[in-house]
């Protein structure tokens, strides 16, 4: 009885090990060809995209007389202006995105509990800048906000200021245009994410005691982060390669990086001098990405989950 | 009989028709310039005539300058047959070995400033760097120099320069220390750069774009401001509060080449003879603010005379003007550029 149990036994497990054996070689074709399948878009991914930014890299490694140096690179550290403009870029995007945090937040939230109808409206009023050019918008913040725009005009018929505020041609011109265009970037994943929060989590919550308040900060904010998440490395990231508007609102004053390869790319014979600003804007949001990966999770990057 | 000669004159009409489409192919050229009311006025006065004359095709293109030559020739992909540079980024491209040799047996050199005539370069226009200022704010006791601009005690009042082309705002910072103007050239570049260290601290927007010097003027963003003659020009007539004049400006030259590779050469050295020549550069002042390059246009009657005080390369303004020396650039502008940013950028 015991010798037939056992060997029962071990007749299940060798049929549990063909069984396996033929699932992972079925696993194997599917994944071949699913990747045969991917293959034209891998292609396409490796010739647009890897490609010409292995080739950047390359072109950044050759200094003006076509020689193999660090040139390219070193000139950061010769040139005060390019820490500068380095600092700058980053202390727009912590701005940036930090004012579209706060703007962002509370507007999602409300399109999140508004009835079916007036979300639609009020949403359509957040996509709608995104139908207009940017260049349009950055113009028309221009003259709303320079010494003798709207702003200023009002406020000073008004008698609140006796002075024109300095509101155009400086930083505080570059962080609000800015922010009026990212904002959009922010509020949507944000949108999306807290309209799948499942609404009886929070009806258990109350039942079981929690104030409004107390229901917000336990159970909807801790569920809305993935969403906030997403919606902030996209704000950021997109707010380091930005050009239009601080070339426009930022008198001059406010330098970014994509504006300083612009204008490398045309002080110097080589492409490697603009190029390596490309590569050095390149690796550092890769890093940065890295950084938001570990500290938010997975799911706020997307690109690293395994799902 | 003679239907059959009529069909057989067809066939023949037919057959050279065939024949003649691919050669007028061939007597096209691509022209690039840098686009809006400068290049309508070159359109009219420079390719329109010239087309014309020579029965060929003139395509034109907008270029945002060396770079996209740069690009062309290096990617061995040139499609343009003249364009048109910055002098200083003649000089610069020349030296990079961009550029066809030009041939001065097509092309006559006379009347044209020899500082603009190269092997592979020719100027074609001038623009001048003005001084610009609100009537509404300062009547017409406004600043007059570079000096009364860097002194921000007699002339209170925002301030804009040129943040993106560091010879203009080198050059005027030299005038501002009262340099003569005709001792400008060589420019001293630390001395230049001290200069533009002292004002600085008073300049409300560093323009990066002759439109954005427009707009900073004409919304009263700035009182004053360096500004490209062409520009001041067009907000004066359309009835903004400036004034401005050609004392102590930068006369700065504009050039044309041809892209190393061009495929139609030779036409291109035939249209470019005739862009310069005194008749079409005469053209060039009915349009635009721009002055001819070609010093024998006063010399047709062409242009009238109560235009001509208008026109920043009328030999009487010229002498009031700095010239800007290409060859000067060519060889301290990387480094001259660095420096500007370095000190203009907090």
């Amino acid at each position: 009885m015991s010798l037939a149990s056992a060997s029962l036994g071990h007749a299940s497990r060798r049929d549990g090990a063909i069984n396996a054996d033929a699932l992972r070689a079925h696993a194997r074709r599917e994944a071949r060809g699913l990747f045969v399948l991917l293959s034209p878009g891998l292609f396409l991914v490796f010739a647009v995209i890897i490609v010409p930014i292995g080739w950047l890299f390359w072109l950044s490694l050759f200094d003006e007389t076509g020689q193999l140096s660090a040139a390219n690179y070193a000139r950061f550290f010769e040139q005060a202006s390019y820490i500068k403009t380095f600092v700058t870029t980053f202390k727009v995007a912590f701005t940036v995105t930090g004012a579209c945090v706060l703007l962002g937040y509370p507007l999602a939230y409300m399109l999140s509990q508004l009835p079916r109808r007036a979300t639609s409206i009020c949403l359509i009023f957040v996509i709608l800048p995104f139908w207009t050019s940017v260049l349009v918008r950055t113009y028309a913040w221009l003259v709303i906000l320079q010494r003798k725009g709207l702003v200023n005009t009002w406020l000073m018929d008004l008698g609140v200021i006796g002075q024109p505020l300095p509101l155009a041609n400086n930083f505080a011109g570059v962080v609000i245009g800015m922010t009026h265009i990212m904002l959009p970037f922010l509020v949507l994943p944000l949108y999306a994410s807290m309209k799948a929060i499942d609404v009886d989590c929070l009806r258990a919550g109350m039942n079981l005691g929690a104030s409004p308040a107390a229901t917000f900060r336990q159970i909807f904010f801790p569920l809305s982060l993935p969403g906030l998440a997403s919606g902030l490395v996209i704000v950021f990231v997109l707010c380091l390669g930005f050009f239009v508007t601080p070339a426009l609102m930022g008198g001059g004053k406010v330098i970014m990086w994509a504006m300083r390869m612009e204008q490398t790319t045309s002080l110097y014979s080589n492409w490697g001098a603009g190029a390596a600003l490309g590569v050095v804007l390149l690796a550092v949001t890769l890093a940065l990405l890295g950084l938001f990966h570990w500290l938010l999770g997975a799911r706020a990057t997307g690109v690293w989950s395994r799902r | 009989m003679t239907t059959r000669l009529c069909i057989l004159g067809l066939a023949v009409a037919g057959l050279l028709a065939s024949v003649a489409v691919p050669a007028s192919a061939a007597d096209t050229i691509t022209v690039a310039s840098w686009g809006g009311t400068y290049q309508e006025a070159q359109t009219k006065a420079f390719f329109d005539p010239t087309a014309k004359d020579l029965g060929i095709t003139i395509k034109q293109d907008t270029t945002n300058g060396l770079d996209d030559v740069r690009l062309q020739v290096t990617g061995n992909a040139v499609k343009w047959d003249i364009t048109e540079l910055g002098a200083d980024e003649c000089a610069r491209g020349s030296k990079e070995g961009l550029f066809e040799k030009l041939d001065y047996n097509v092309i006559d050199k006379t009347g044209i400033n020899p500082k603009l005539v190269h092997d592979d370069w020719v100027g074609i226009s001038y623009t001048s760097v003005v001084l610009i200022y609100r009537t509404d704010v300062f009547g017409d006791k406004g600043p007059k120099t570079w000096a009364d601009f860097w002194d921000v005690q007699k002339f209170p009042g925002r301030r804009a320069l040129s943040g993106s082309q560091a010879t203009e705002t080198l050059s005027v910072a030299a005038l501002a220390k009262g340099t003569p103007i005709d001792k400008v050239y060589p420019v001293d570049i630390d001395d230049a750069l001290q200069s533009v260290d002292k004002i600085k601290g008073h300049i409300d927007a560093w323009w990066t774009s002759g439109a954005q010097a427009m707009q900073l003027v004409k919304d009263g963003e700035v009182d004053m401001a360096s500004i490209w003659n062409g520009r001041a020009g067009t907000l004066k007539k359309s009835g903004a509060p400036v004034s401005f004049s050609f004392d102590q400006g930068v006369l700065t030259a504009d050039c044309m080449v041809i892209p190393k590779g061009s495929k139609n050469k030779d036409l291109a050295m035939k249209a470019l003879a005739k862009f310069v020549s005194p008749d079409l550069q005469a053209n060039l002042p009915l349009y635009v603010d721009n002055g001819p390059a070609n010093e024998k246009a006063f010399e047709t009657g062409k242009i009238p005379p109560e235009r001509i005080k208008d026109i920043n390369s009328a030999p009487e303004n010229v002498k009031k003007q700095v010239l800007q020396d290409p060859a000067f650039w060519r060889d301290t502008l990387v480094e001259a550029t660095e420096k500007f940013n370095n000190l203009i950028q907090q």
